[in-house]
Formats: C-alpha cells, sequence, structure tokens
C-alpha cells in the first residue's frame, strides 16, 4: 500500500469522491466556530478596539496563501519526476485556490491599515512581497491557461512554478532589504514574547485549522473536477478519431 | 556556440532588427520621464537612478519574443535544437546574443543619457556599473520566459506577464545600487546582491530555459 496508488486517477475519484463532503462540512464547521467565537465571545484589543477580529481571516489567508503555492511546488516535482497526471492536475486545481487566499489576505490586510495605520497601502515588504506572490500566481494561471494541450502546459507550469518559488524567495529577501515595514512581527511562533495574547490564539489557531480544510477540500473537489474534464477531452478525441 | 552567438549577431545587425530599436526605445522612455513628472531638477535628480533601471529594463523586455519566435517560425530552432550542441549551451548563447544587442548599448548610453535626468555625477559611475552587472541577469531571466512561451501565439503580453515579476529582484538590489552611489553612499552591499543574482541566473537558469525549449519542440 503505497501513496502512489492515488496518483491513478480512478482510484484517486474514488477515494476521495466520499471524503469530500466530510472534509467540506468540517472546514465549515471550524469557521463557524473560530468566527463566532472570534468575533462575538473575545475581547477587544485595548488599542486596536474591534478592528483587531479580522485577524481570523487574515492571518489564516495569509498562511494559505503560501502554503498553496508550496504545495503546487510539491506536486509541480512529482509531476515532473513521476509524470502522474494528477499530480499535475492537482497543481492545476490549487492556483486559483490560492491567488483567492492572496487576494482575501490583501484585503482584509488594506481594511484593516486603514483605520490603524492610516492608510490602505504602504510599501511595506509583506504588503509587497503579497502583492509579488499575487502576479506569480497570475503568471502561472495564464500560462496554464494559454497553452491547449494538456501535457506541455503541465510542464511548462511546472517549471515556471520551480523557477518562481526560487524568485518569490528571492523577491521576499529583496524587499526586505528594499524598505523597513510597518507590518508587525509573526503572529504565531515558539517564542511566546511576541506572540498574540491568548484569548485572542485558540480561536486563530481553529480558524486556521478551518481554512486548511477548506483549502484541502476545494483542492479535491477541483482536482476531481479537471480529471473528469480530461476524461471527457479524451473521450471526445477517440470519437472524433474513430470518425475520421 | 560561438557559431550561434554569431549568427545571432549577425542577423540583429543586418536584419534591421532590434538593435537600434532597444536603444532608441530606451531614449524615449527616459524622455517621457520628465514630461510625467515635471521639469523640476532636484526631483529628476532623485528619482533618476531608479527612473534609468525601470527604463532598462522595459526596453529588455521589448526584444524577448524575437529570441526564440523568428527561430522557430523560420524552421531554424529545431535544427538548433537537435545540432549536437546541449540545449543548454544554446540557451546560454542566445541569452549572450540578447545582451550584447539590447543589454550592452543600454549600459553604454544610459550614463551619456544621464544629464536628461540631472543625473549627479557620481551616479553615472555607479549606474554604469549597476547595469553592467544586473543587465545580464535580465537577458537570461528574459530567454527563460521566451522559452517557455515559445510555442504560444500572440505569447509577447504573456511574456511580459512572467517575466516582470522575475525582474522584481535585480531592479531592487540594481536601483538600490545605483541610488545609494548617486547619493554617494556605500554600495557594496546592493552590487554584491546583484552580482549574486546574475552569476545565479546564468549558472541555473539555461536548465531550466532548455527544459522548457524541449517541451515545446516536443
Amino acid at each position: 500500500m503505497s501513496i502512489w496508488e492515488y496518483a491513478n486517477p480512478k482510484k484517486f475519484t474514488q477515494t476521495v469522491t466520499p471524503l469530500i463532503p466530510w472534509v467540506m462540512a468540517l472546514a465549515g464547521l471550524c469557521l463557524a466556530v473560530s468566527l463566532i467565537w472570534g468575533f462575538f465571545f473575545t475581547p477587544e484589543d485595548y488599542r486596536q478596539g474591534a478592528t483587531v477580529k479580522i485577524i481570523y481571516l487574515h492571518v489564516p489567508a495569509a498562511l494559505m496563501a503560501i502554503n498553496a503555492w508550496f504545495m503546487m511546488l510539491v506536486a509541480s516535482l512529482v509531476w515532473l519526476v513521476r509524470r502522474h497526471h494528477v499530480s499535475a492536475l492537482a497543481a492545476k486545481a490549487a492556483a486559483p485556490v490560492g491567488i483567492t487566499m492572496t487576494l482575501i489576505a490583501l484585503f482584509t490586510g488594506m481594511i484593516w491599515g486603514q483605520p490603524i495605520w492610516g492608510t490602505y497601502w504602504v510599501w511595506d515588504p509583506r504588503l509587497t512581497s503579497f502583492l509579488i506572490l499575487f502576479l506569480f500566481y497570475g503568471g502561472y494561471l495564464a500560462l496554464w491557461a494559454a497553452i491547449d494541450d494538456p501535457d506541455t502546459a503541465a510542464d511548462l507550469t511546472s517549471v515556471l512554478c520551480i523557477v518562481g518559488s526560487v524568485f518569490a524567495v528571492l523577491s521576499r529577501y529583496a524587499v526586505n532589504f528594499w524598505n523597513q515595514g510597518l507590518h508587525q512581527g509573526a503572529s504565531l511562533s515558539m517564542d511566546a514574547e511576541e506572540h498574540v495574547a491568548d484569548v485572542f490564539y485558540y480561536p486563530l489557531l481553529v480558524s486556521m485549522a478551518g481554512f486548511f480544510l477548506l483549502f484541502v477540500a476545494l483542492v479535491l473537489l477541483r482536482t476531481r473536477t479537471e480529471i473528469a474534464i480530461r476524461r471527457a477531452r479524451a473521450l471526445r478525441q477517440r470519437a472524433q478519431r474513430a470518425r475520421v | 556556440m560561438r557559431a550561434v552567438l554569431l549568427r545571432d549577431l549577425r542577423l540583429a545587425f543586418r536584419a534591421g532588427g532590434g538593435f537600434g530599436l532597444g536603444l532608441v526605445f530606451f531614449l524615449i522612455v527616459i524622455m517621457l520621464v520628465p514630461f510625467g513628472v515635471g521639469p523640476e531638477p532636484a526631483l529628476l535628480a532623485r528619482i533618476a537612478p531608479g527612473m534609468f533601471w525601470v527604463a532598462a529594463l522595459l526596453a529588455a523586455l521589448l526584444s524577448l519574443d524575437r529570441i526564440f519566435a523568428l527561430d522557430l517560425e523560420d524552421g531554424s530552432l529545431p535544427l538548433l535544437a537537435t545540432a549536437p550542441l546541449p540545449g543548454e549551451a544554446l540557451a546560454l548563447a542566445k541569452a549572450a546574443a540578447h545582451w550584447l544587442t539590447t543589454g550592452l548599448p543600454l549600459v553604454v548610453a544610459a550614463p551619456l543619457l544621464g544629464p536628461l535626468l540631472n543625473l549627479p555625477k557620481a551616479g553615472m559611475v555607479w549606474l554604469f556599473i549597476s547595469l553592467l552587472i544586473g543587465t545580464p541577469a535580465l537577458s537570461m531571466i528574459g530567454t527563460f520566459g521566451a522559452a517557455l512561451t515559445v510555442g504560444i501565439r500572440r505569447g509577447g503580453l504573456l511574456l511580459s506577464l512572467i517575466v516582470l515579476p522575475l525582474y522584481v529582484p535585480v531592479l531592487i538590489f540594481g536601483a538600490e545600487a545605483a541610488r545609494r552611489g548617486a547619493a554617494g553612499l556605500s554600495v557594496s552591499t546592493p552590487l554584491l546582491m546583484l552580482g549574486a543574482i546574475t552569476a545565479g541566473t546564468i549558472a541555473l537558469l539555461p536548465f531550466a530555459t532548455s527544459a522548457a525549449l524541449r517541451v515545446n519542440l516536443r
């Protein structure tokens, strides 16, 4: 029993189909609990007031925006090395989810920034890196959309994803060097000193679990759809060949 | 490899292609800046290093789509790919030809155009050096982008969408080096980072470029 068994599209679809509603439900439960808990049952921050509560959307979305790209990188490498189509399709399926998470993180940050920093946008390293990440997602998606042949598209986007990952890390350090930021330090870390306070911490953890499960559910669903599309395409081509 | 390089250079010179075009484009962009922000000398002097870098970046972008597309059209790209020359060497030669025809003229021209934007004298030397170190990276990254999009009809817009975000680190360190030089500060950190990026792209990107070419010619 190895994980590569699930690289078989049929086996993947069979395994995943009954799982998706459960993951969806669990994600919905986590999000509902954390958002209600966070919005109504945590105290207001003594300096930020009620605006602090956007953290339950902002931090998990930002986390998943980066992790989605990382997942695409792993899936691209698996595709290039082992040529499993499910892997390439999973990378394709994750990109729109990732770009949406990036947008959520950017917009919630802007909404929060207006009352607290007094501006919607500053060229802070973290904000700038996220804008660059957004552009990387855009280029990746555009390349998928521009190429007709699915295998060529999978190969080229995988190469782009790997090169883009290197440049994303490089850009992160470059913008750090380029400008000092307003953005606060890590909300979560092993070092308890810079941590958010416990009252905000636990609902945030639940919210992060919710976003993670939502991401998993959406990627599984979209991958299943991509497999179905690919199969329909193959059937159409076979029918065409039979006619000729 | 040398044959490919010389062939590309000859094509650029004789076929009335991009050689002068990129340079004129560079001049026009620089000329448009004062129209956009106003002719105030102090302001121009402050933004000059960054503007030169942005203009160089756009001019490098302009001629990217012809690196491989013309060869694909006339059928010489499959021949080059099946030649005994490894794909990585082909990528390197193509990038070198692109740099010699668009990057190098810009590097030479930029300090001469310095007075147009009231660039301080100290800045000219550092603008020249930072462009000299940084523009090869632009050509390498651009060649990679061109290889990715060579099979796509009307890939020019897509090419810029893919390549421009990859240019960000080069632009940051290059413009920072030129800015610090113009302000009389120490430039060693951004220049070293810029050199590292250029060396890294020359060492690693030919592999990605040749992989993309192989996929596109399959």
